[in-house]
């Protein structure tokens, strides 16, 4: 068994790299590997000057947390440094939070920066009522489980009232 | 679903019926798509893992575009059936080692496989034997329109379906087609077609996608980008390529054959004979001689074998096929005489008709 070109341990996973029509060979172990394969799914290793996600420890203190308070998703909470770290965002808002970031890399993974392929049809009101009622049916559970009793209950009421508007619509599932 | 019952079938894909089946093995396309107003799977909560899992998997239950799909649940499955579900290209590795509630609808055909809280919400994939990506669009697009008539996908007007890697944003597509290139191989011309593929933007990756080695002269080649470019304008610079790689393989062969058909002919002749013979023998080396004698049958050098079943014992001959078929968990020194044995029977009794 090939041992892994990183470190000593066995190699598990092997990788042809094309760049810039070099063909290099890669034969790294599971946590080498993981690194690698994160470091270029976010378009190539992250630079060693850390141009985008806010100042390092060196810089000042009061810079600092207003770098990161702009760069940061309030809805899943990732910072656009954690991102870079391990290549996946956090959640779909993230695009919008960290655009002025994103465009540069998304120009230099695609080529591009306009979609221009298919469209989804908004989905009727109907089945995002059934979303709600699934998600409410699972809280509802959960808060029984927790005996967290007025919860519950509140819930409970809000479930009836969506069922009610979906009946009265007429899309009683 | 039985997943003991499936060691005994293989997906319709393998079954070598599409266009230009002697090389191009497979063709896919997947789609990645999630649903708006919850985070990605790497970010969420068990709890909203647990809802996506359930509103898709009512999606999948429904049938979408009249394809019958059966779930399965990941994270109840141990990891050899998990193993097994990525050797038979139904899963992929990411959702075999994700965590938390996760899941795949599989057709009984194994053609369409739906995976929910991947790296994505949804994954969606259709497989088809030989050279068909133009049904293969088909088929997902009438499936992704089914759901997202009840859904709503994350979706903006600049950046298209939103993918929690920034690489699948826009179309979320990825085409792919898995070719046998053993001439082009063996010819060493295979670098030539490399480079010439990345010039374009294409990428070519081993049998089990990202990360994985290049076993037994397959390639998978697929597009990188996903961002300003149709669907349709994808899938077309695949096909237009596809082609000339098939021609070149095959002109690669004829010469081989007209310049040294005995040496040839006793090479896959060879190959053949190890494998019904052998004793034990490895993963790796199984690849290769499948690989030789998969090109000699596509020759007319080897007449007694079908490729339905080579391709067949490209995936049945892997570890977690092995175990499954033999109900037992084994090492693997005992696998490679597993392995041995598996490939003789196969090879030497004329093979059942289903």
């Amino acid at each position: 068994m090939k041992k892994c070109g990183r470190c000593a341990k066995p190699a598990v996973l092997h990788i042809t790299e094309i760049r810039h029509g070099e063909v290099q060979a890669l034969h790294l172990c599971e946590s080498c590997a993981k690194e690698y394969l994160n470091e270029s799914e976010a378009g190539g290793p992250p630079p060693d000057d850390d141009d985008v996600g806010g100042p390092s420890e060196e810089s000042e203190s009061s810079d600092t947390s207003d770098d990161e308070l702009s760069s940061t998703c309030p809805q899943c909470g990732i910072t656009f440094k954690e991102f870079r770290k391990q290549g996946r965002l956090g959640c779909p808002h993230d695009y919008t939070v960290f655009h002025d970031e994103l465009m540069p890399l998304l120009e230099n993974i695609h080529g591009e920066t306009q979609h221009t392929g298919k469209v989804p049809k908004r989905a009727p009101k109907a089945s995002q009522h059934q979303f709600r009622l699934i998600r409410l049916r699972n809280r509802l559970r959960a808060a029984v489980d927790e005996e967290m009793y007025e919860e519950a209950a509140r819930l409970r009421d809000e479930i009836q009232s969506l069922e009610n508007e979906a009946g009265s619509s007429g899309n009683a599932s | 679903m039985d997943l003991d019952a499936l060691t005994h079938t293989s997906g319709e894909w393998l079954r070598a019926n599409g266009p230009d089946s002697d090389i191009v093995m497979s063709s896919r396309i997947r789609l990645a798509r999630n649903l708006a107003d919850y985070p990605f799977p790497n970010r969420a909560s068990d709890a909203v893992r647990a809802d996506v899992e359930q509103l898709l998997r009512g999606e999948i239950a429904k049938s979408p575009a009249g394809k019958k799909l059966q779930y399965v649940q990941i994270d109840a499955l141990e990891t050899l059936d998990r193993q097994f579900l990525v050797e038979r290209q139904l899963i992929s590795r990411e959702l075999s080692e994700n965590h938390g509630q996760r899941g795949v609808g599989i057709s009984p055909e194994e053609n369409v496989s739906l995976m929910v809280n991947e790296e994505d919400h949804l994954r969606m994939q259709v497989l088809r034997s030989g050279f068909a990506l133009d049904e293969c669009w088909h088929d997902i697009d009438a499936i992704d329109d089914a759901i997202e008539s009840s859904v709503t996908y994350a979706f903006s007007e600049q950046l298209g379906y939103l993918t929690a890697c920034p690489t699948n944003v826009g179309t979320g597509i990825r085409v792919s087609v898995l070719l046998h290139l053993p001439g082009l191989v063996m010819t060493k011309e295979i670098q030539k077609v490399f480079q010439a593929l990345q010039k374009i933007g294409l990428a070519v990756r081993g049998l089990y996608g990202e990360g994985s080695q290049a076993m037994g002269d397959f390639y998978q080649i697929s597009n990188q980008a996903t961002l300003g470019k149709g669907e349709e304008q994808i899938i077309k610079t695949i096909k237009d390529v596809v082609p000339n790689i098939l021609a070149y393989e095959r002109k690669v062969r004829t010469t081989l054959v007209q310049e040294n058909r005995q040496n040839l002919h006793d090479q896959v002749s060879r190959a053949l004979g190890n494998l019904k013979h052998a004793r034990q023998i490895s993963s790796e080396e199984t690849m290769h001689l499948l690989s030789s004698v998969r090109m000699g049958i596509n020759l007319g050098l080897i007449h007694d074998l079908e490729i339905p079943t080579l391709n067949e014992l490209f995936i049945h001959t892997q570890p977690a096929h092995l175990q499954k078929l033999r109900h037992e968990r084994m090492e693997t020194a005992e696998r490679n005489a597993a392995r041995a044995d598996y490939i003789r029977q196969r090879l030497t009794v004329p093979p059942s008709s289903n």
